[in-house]
């Protein structure tokens, strides 16, 4: 018996500056930015005041009053971004067995929006200590569980195979679709609708970041605010989005003529067992997770085409990432075009590990690297190919895709061509 | 022929007992830790009574210097992940450190610590948030915290289905340990016994307003009218079975089988999925109904819920086919925390030749089950069955087996 | 408030509320000098201390000033200079 792999037959996209694949492609390929101050509340008390906010109309994409009701912000980007690739697949999910269906949806902060709006309320502005119940929206129960989130994807799309929240942090988009995966390869279902979702741009969010220095207080020019790899950089812009992919086992996706973007060939998380919030400087546990993902791939490390980072913008992440690179793939890390599309689209928290993965899959389609926005200014500890400022067409066969995130999560995620592939 | 995943520790944090042998006495006793809620006053809520865990001095078993950056949750499952090592006898210092991984389950993250930065900020001001928030309260802090306090680097993860949660964690435990990890630590422990996390309970629309404690939480009673929501949970150390053999550990039980769907959209009118997840989750093991000792029901209380519990029992075992029970009468439910205690319990029962009560039950004839009530009911106990339900229509099971 | 002192007892004190004490470490013994890392704190601790300093004494402690001390006694004479300059 062969064993079971696993191809990307569609991919929902909504982005910062680029909602629907086409336009988030277009984003990334051009280097724009869509990183500016916030809107969506008054920043004046904070520290850091940019963000990269979603345009996001739910009415628009279909979703109905109570639908809107109902779900947090979050929620409704990940039903959207579902149905939208779903319909990009050209799989008609009613036809088949809703029991072979499964979801599995990343989210590091679940319905932190939401729940900071309803606290806000029941305390009456933080004065009550009893907060009162009457006051609160008749769905807080789905704000408080985020799982609600698959449960909204699960109904959207007619699932009924195993359904799920994963929530590790900011690899959680590919952790998501890194255990869709292996519900694939082990016969469990034979689709998935797997991504991620975070809409945490909230005033609490801001201000737990704050605390810690991490998002960047460069407020007079929101627009080049992200800096990943660059030696100005000073911290991460926030960000939103979603981003949801149809996996398919590959034999029955090639069997009914789907357009396939990607194989997932391998993937693996690690633990650095360190800090909830610090990086040990030598990226050991990352290159370790780095090397699995390469072995699940059978692949050499000189095989990765392009790099898609985690790339922050934060001093310790991008020279974390940089060591694990040269510590897992030794001189190859040097050839590589490495970059950061946080550059453009900020930090989504656990969404942003599936957006990099549509990015991902994207270059591999297109045969072309994007940019890492408003690199500038050379920084001695991150000297690699970061590919500053514009897209570079480049054969891309092979791409890993990375991320890193508070609680010590270190994860990997190999795709390849589909040619490439074919046995 | 892929190996065997067994349960070698077990760490329990109850509302009915602190440790595993007082969870075990109490449970066996009939003894509940449901009560009216003594952290806040729930004077002015319509649910009053939750099944709280007392007598936990954290100080007493944590370092200081993880105190102030802790929800209680947090705090809870470091402890009961140290009880659960000292049970299996397994010192992380003496392992590589990439054989070892974590996976939890969380339903609401550090939800009180939450509270307390959520007031500040909107009481005083941004700059009153505490430089832990950035992580005290999100989904993945247990898993993250014992990974740290353990050395813990291999393949770890965290999922979120609600009560259902509890057992995708297991799943994917054993999902880990299979692809060569030798040993996961795997539960989940929830805590949202706070003003904020009660209002969020409150909206969900199932918590018992009966200020009985004893008549409060009765699945499978024609006066079943919801549950009492209580906090902890239990934490296993799941290991290869070759492994744990090797090293001459003490097996509680084999995690044999697990299923896992999803009901259709309400209104749909088609059949919940949860006969389905049972089905898949004793194929998995290879056991046919008949073989199957017990059942730990989900036993949400509340009518409709017991009724599709009850059908899909008695379509898959016949009606009164096999023992069914819910101890969680004496705790209330767990959210994440609740399956991973009911499988201790499992294991404890297939130890002990044991069935533990449902309490305070009186059975309503019409669901046809064979509730074990009252008093805990000796049995030889082989397979056992433990079902988890998440609030928007999350199902899974899982089987343990005696080892042999 | 021009009278005000930030002292080695306050800078316990919320030492310990904020971070705790790492095992074997007495803070009331001879620390002074002590490197902030030896003492178990990492930039973290440091973070929610200075946070914690920032809002019971009403001053703002800049990004790099506090990335540049490295021990207490740098810590306290950083807060009192802020302190003196607020008066």
């Amino acid at each position: 018996m062969t064993a079971r792999r696993v191809a990307i037959t569609g991919i929902g996209v909504l982005a910062p500056g680029g909602i629907g694949t086409k336009n988030f492609w277009n984003l990334l390929s051009e280097g724009r930015t869509a990183t500016r101050g916030i809107t969506f509340f008054d920043p004046a008390q904070f520290r850091s005041r940019v963000a990269a906010e979603i345009d996001f109309d739910p009415q628009a994409h279909g979703l109905g009053p109570q639908e809107i009701r109902r779900m947090d912000r979050a929620a409704q980007l990940a039903v959207v971004a579902a149905r939208e690739a779903v319909a990009d697949s050209g799989l008609v999910l009613d036809e088949l067995d809703p029991y072979g269906i499964g979801v599995t949806i990343g989210s590091a902060v679940g319905a932190t929006t939401g729940l900071d709006t309803e606290y806000n309320v029941v305390s009456d502005g933080g004065r009550l200590d009893l907060v009162d119940h009457q006051y609160a929206v008749p769905h807080l129960y789905n704000f408080l569980v985020p799982s609600s989130f698959s449960a909204e994807v699960a109904w959207a799309v007619g699932a009924q195979g195993p359904a799920g929240v994963v929530s590790t942090g900011c690899t959680s988009g590919i952790d998501s679709v890194g255990h869709a995966v292996e519900l694939i390869r082990e016969g469990t279902v034979d689709v998935m609708i797997a991504g991620a979702t975070d809409a945490p741009i909230s005033p609490i969010t801001m201000a737990c970041f704050d605390a810690i220095k991490a998002t960047t207080p460069r407020n007079d020019d929101p627009a080049h605010a992200s800096r990943p790899f660059d030696g100005t950089r000073n911290g991460f812009v926030l960000g939103e989005g979603s981003a949801v992919f149809v996996l398919e086992e590959l034999e029955s996706a090639r069997r009914r003529g789907a357009h396939i973007y990607a194989e997932i060939a391998g993937y693996a998380s690690r633990c650095n067992a360190f800090h909830m919030t610090g990086l040990r400087p030598d990226g050991a546990e990352m290159a370790e997770a780095i090397n699995v993902a390469l072995a699940e791939a059978r692949l050499n490390p000189d095989a990765v085409d392009y790099i898609n980072a985690h790339g922050s913008g934060t001093k310790q992440n991008d020279r974390h990432e940089t060591a694990a690179f040269k510590r897992s793939l030794g001189e190859h890390a040097y050839r590589v075009p490495v970059s950061s599309i946080k550059s453009m689209v900020g930090h989504s928290l656990g969404a942003i590990g599936s957006i990099e993965i549509a990015a991902s899959a994207l270059a591999i389609e297109n045969n072309v690297v994007p940019p890492t926005a408003n690199l500038h200014t050379p920084d001695p500890e991150c000297d690699l190919d970061y590919v500053p400022l514009t897209a570079r067409e480049w054969r891309t066969d092979a791409v890993l895709t990375v991320g890193s995130g508070f609680g010590g999560f270190q994860s990997a995620m190999v795709l390849v061509r589909p040619e490439r592939s074919s046995s | 022929m892929t190996s065997s995943v067994v349960v070698t520790g077990l760490g329990v944090a109850s509302p009915n007992g602190l440790g595993t042998k007082d969870y075990w006495d109490a449970t066996l006793g009939g003894r509940s830790g449901i009560g009216r809620i003594s952290r806040f006053d729930p004077s002015q809520y319509p649910a009053k009574l939750a099944g709280e865990v007392s007598g936990f001095a954290a100080a007493e078993h944590l370092p200081s210097r993880l105190l102030p950056q802790t929800d209680r949750m947090t705090r809870l499952a470091l402890v009961a992940t140290d009880w659960a090592l000292a049970d299996a006898g397994v010192d992380p210092e003496q392992l590589p450190a990439y054989d070892m991984g974590v996976v939890t389950a969380s339903s609401a993250g550090g939800f009180e610590f939450g509270q307390g930065e959520l007031k500040k900020l909107w009481s005083m001001g941004a700059s009153h948030v505490s430089a832990y928030q950035s992580f005290a309260w999100f989904y993945a802090v247990n898993s993250g915290q014992i990974s740290i306090r353990n050395g813990m680097k291999g393949p770890s993860g965290v999922v979120v289905a609600d009560q259902a949660g509890g057992l995708d964690a297991i799943a994917q435990a054993r999902r880990l340990i299979r692809k060569g990890t030798p040993l996961i630590v795997s539960g989940g422990i929830d805590a949202t016994v706070c003003p904020w996390g009660w209002v969020a309970q409150l909206a969900g629309g199932r918590l018992s307003t009966s200020e009985q404690p004893e008549r409060a939480y009765v699945p499978f009673d024609a006066e079943a009218a919801g549950h009492v929501p209580g906090e902890g949970g239990a934490i296993l150390i799941l290991e290869d079975a070759a492994a744990a053999r090797a090293r001459g550990a003490r097996v509680y039980g084999e995690i044999a089988g697990y299923g896992s769907t999803f009901d259709p959209k309400p209104g749909s009118g088609r059949e919940s999925g949860l006969r389905r997840a049972i089905e898949l989750a004793l194929s998995d093991a290879q056991v046919t109904p008949s073989q199957v000792d017990v059942v730990f029901a989900d036993a949400a209380a509340v009518p409709e819920l017991d009724r599709i519990e009850a059908a899909a029992l008695n379509a898959v075992f016949g009606p009164r086919g096999v023992p069914v029970t819910a101890p969680k009468t004496m705790t209330g439910r767990l959210s994440s925390g609740g399956a991973p205690l009911d499988l201790a319990a499992a294991l404890l029962a297939i130890g002990d030749g044991v069935i533990p009560p449902t309490t305070n039950v009186a059975p309503d004839e019409g669901y046809e089950l064979d509730l074990v009530t009252g008093r805990p009911r000796p049995a030889a106990v082989r397979v056992a069955l433990v079902v988890a339900r998440g609030e928007g229509g999350f199902n899974s099971a899982v089987v343990v087996r005696a080892a042999d | 408030m021009s009278e005000q002192q930030f002292t080695r007892s306050d800078l316990t004190r919320i030492l310990l509320e904020g971070a705790g004490a790492e095992e074997g470490v007495d803070l009331n013994g001879d620390i002074l000098d002590a490197d902030f890392e030896e003492l178990g704190y990492e930039s973290l601790a440091l973070l929610e201390t200075g946070g914690r300093i920032e809002r019971e004494y009403g001053i703002s402690l800049d990004d790099t000033a506090l990335t540049d001390v490295h021990t207490p006694r740098q810590l306290i004479e950083l807060v009192n200079g802020q302190l003196l300059a607020a008066a």
